[in-house]
């Protein structure tokens, strides 16, 4: 039952608890109950709405900032990555392979905040070993949605 | 001056097919929820989107053979060799044309004389009577039934034969009903056909939309390759509807006979189209296998719902419409249909737009999302209390 529930979630569609419920052939207190049990499982984290970035208000700066840390004895990456994720700017940590160890996506008010973000914070954390910050410019596609390109032409509503 | 008179008296009583009627009363709804559209409510996947473009910068711009361009033809020959178990010589039994009802047409002006008799099943795709009409041949219908979850019945094939009976159309799984045929229903058709020397016409545009099972074509049946032409398409299993490119298959002589039909009517397909049709058979499985899912979740879900409001209707196992019986309603397919729509802004399309034996049913197209078929649900369910029935 979670499994369909999650899929049909992850089709994108906004749909109520009714909906969802009538799709699956069950009751709204079912699907409240299967949500509440993805929630305590921690597979489904919470839900957020996708916006367009160039119309989010007052024009937040978007970052990419790639990471190379001293893995810890104790707690390898875990321990700085926890730490980075704890602050409110960082939108995404992942741990990477490649030429750097953690990305982090930064939220700020503007390329100020970013930049006093990653000289006051993140490259004095222990175990940070450099930094990388490369600055958004545009967004194309947000989340799955693609941002640039017009709606679909106007499709019949009736036809053969 | 009525410049009607210069018309040809089998065009002047040629109906003008019924689904355009309602089509012009919904077009004016801007707020209706539609469930009449009769194509994927997906965008072609961007890869074969992407052939096309390739194909522009390339500058492929120029005609093609009239058959079509020989790649494109290869792959179709592979293409129905591994999912419909019949061979076909590129060069000579495969024709490339602008959608199905291109080459249904174009087969009709290929074999029919005046006089001569088509049988095909309804209710059935809008234009098989008519392409049979503008031949000035004679168009003979076969009802279905719910009951026989509108196969085709051979007691009723067999009793439609008249002398001077040329071919069969068969289109499984059908639109509108979704009505689908076993292997063994298919021997019985074949058996029909080879005792009465008729040609199969198989219009197979939904089969790779088939939930349940294999589907089986009937030109796999031994006996059947060279009496039957294999018609199929792009545009429903690789969500290509504007592209306009189809496909015919067949003996040599037929496919010829359909060459001249094509080359001066048409020409070809338009080159673009072809290169994107490529692209579609050699990559576009995984995506046309993700959609088919996509549709079956939304069959089991509108059907369902169908019949929780009393709207008996059986599971479709091929195509993406449902075919709900509305006579609890009361009323005709297309009364129940225009009061749905006044009332309620839901657009379905009645039943008799795809034969006289559509009434008492509608189409409603599951192709659509998950959303706009709760709500249309839940307006029906209001329309129908509203009826007190």
């Amino acid at each position: 039952m979670s499994k369909n529930l999650l899929k049909l979630i992850l089709e994108g569609e906004q749909l109520s608890t009714e909906q969802m419920a009538s799709i699956l052939a069950t009751t709204p207190e079912e699907i409240e109950k299967q949500m509440a049990a993805l929630r305590e499982q921690k597979i489904l984290l919470g839900w957020r709405p996708v916006l367009n970035p160039s119309f989010e208000e007052d024009q937040r700066v978007r970052a990419v900032i790639e990471l190379r840390v001293s893995p810890d004895v104790s707690g390898g990456f875990d321990r700085i990555a926890d730490r980075v994720s704890q602050f409110d700017q960082v939108e995404s940590c992942y741990l990477m392979s490649g030429g750097y160890d953690l990305l982090v996506i930064v939220n700020a008010d503007n390329l100020y905040k970013v930049a006093n973000f990653v000289h006051n914070r993140l490259a004095r954390i222990d175990g940070v070993l450099s930094t990388s910050t490369h600055f958004m410019l545009r967004a194309y596609k947000e989340s799955g949605f693609a941002i640039s390109q017009p709606e679909h032409p106007d499709r019949p509503a009736v036809s053969q | 001056m009525d410049a009607s008179r210069f018309l040809a008296d089998h065009i002047v009583s040629l109906p003008k097919s019924g689904i355009r009627d309602f089509f012009a009363i919904v077009s004016q709804m801007k707020d209706a929820v539609s469930l009449g559209i009769g194509e994927p409510d997906f965008v072609t996947p961007f890869h074969i989107r992407d052939a096309a473009i390739m194909a522009l910068e390339r500058g492929h711009t120029s005609y093609t053979d009239n058959r079509g361009l020989i790649q494109l033809r290869r792959e179709i020959s592979k293409y129905v060799a591994e999912n419909f178990a019949a061979e076909y010589d590129p060069e000579t039994e495969i024709m490339t044309t602008v959608g199905v009802s291109e080459a249904m047409d174009g087969i009709m002006r290929a074999i029919l004389n005046p006089g001569d008799k088509v049988i095909y099943h309804e209710p059935c795709y809008v234009s098989y009577a008519p392409s049979i009409k503008l031949c000035h041949a004679e168009a003979i219908p076969v009802e279905t039934t719910a009951e026989d979850k509108f196969a085709i019945n051979i007691d009723a094939l067999r009793a439609a034969w008249q002398p001077g009976t040329k071919a069969v159309v068969l289109n499984f799984p059908t639109n509108p009903t979704g009505g689908t045929a076993s292997k063994e229903l298919l021997e019985a058709i074949a058996k029909f056909a080879i005792e009465k020397d008729l040609l199969v016409i198989s219009d197979e545009i939904y089969s790779e939309l088939t939930f349940e099972g294999v589907h089986t074509s009937i030109v796999s049946i031994p006996g059947m390759r060279e009496r039957t032409i294999f018609l199929h398409g792009f545009s429903k299993a690789f969500a290509m509807t504007g592209f306009r490119v189809g496909y015919a298959c067949g003996p040599a002589p037929i496919i010829d006979g359909l060459l001249k039909v094509h080359q001066y009517g048409i020409l070809c397909a338009p080159i673009v189209s072809q290169e994107a049709a490529i692209e579609a058979l050699k990559n576009g499985k995984p995506a046309m296998l993700e959609m088919r899912e996509k549709y079956r979740e939304r069959r089991d879900f509108i059907v369902r719902r169908f019949n929780e409001l009393g709207l008996t209707c059986h599971s479709p196992r091929g195509s993406f419409y449902a075919f709900p019986n509305i006579t609890r309603s009361g009323m005709s397919s297309m009364d129940f249909a225009k009061g749905l729509l006044q009332a309620e802004r839901v657009a379905i399309v009645p039943g008799t737009a795809f034969g006289k034996c559509g009434e008492g049913f509608c189409r409603a197209s599951f192709s659509t999302s998950y959303a706009n078929i709760d709500e249309a649900c839940r307006r029906i369910e209001r329309y129908l209390k509203s009826l007190k029935v």
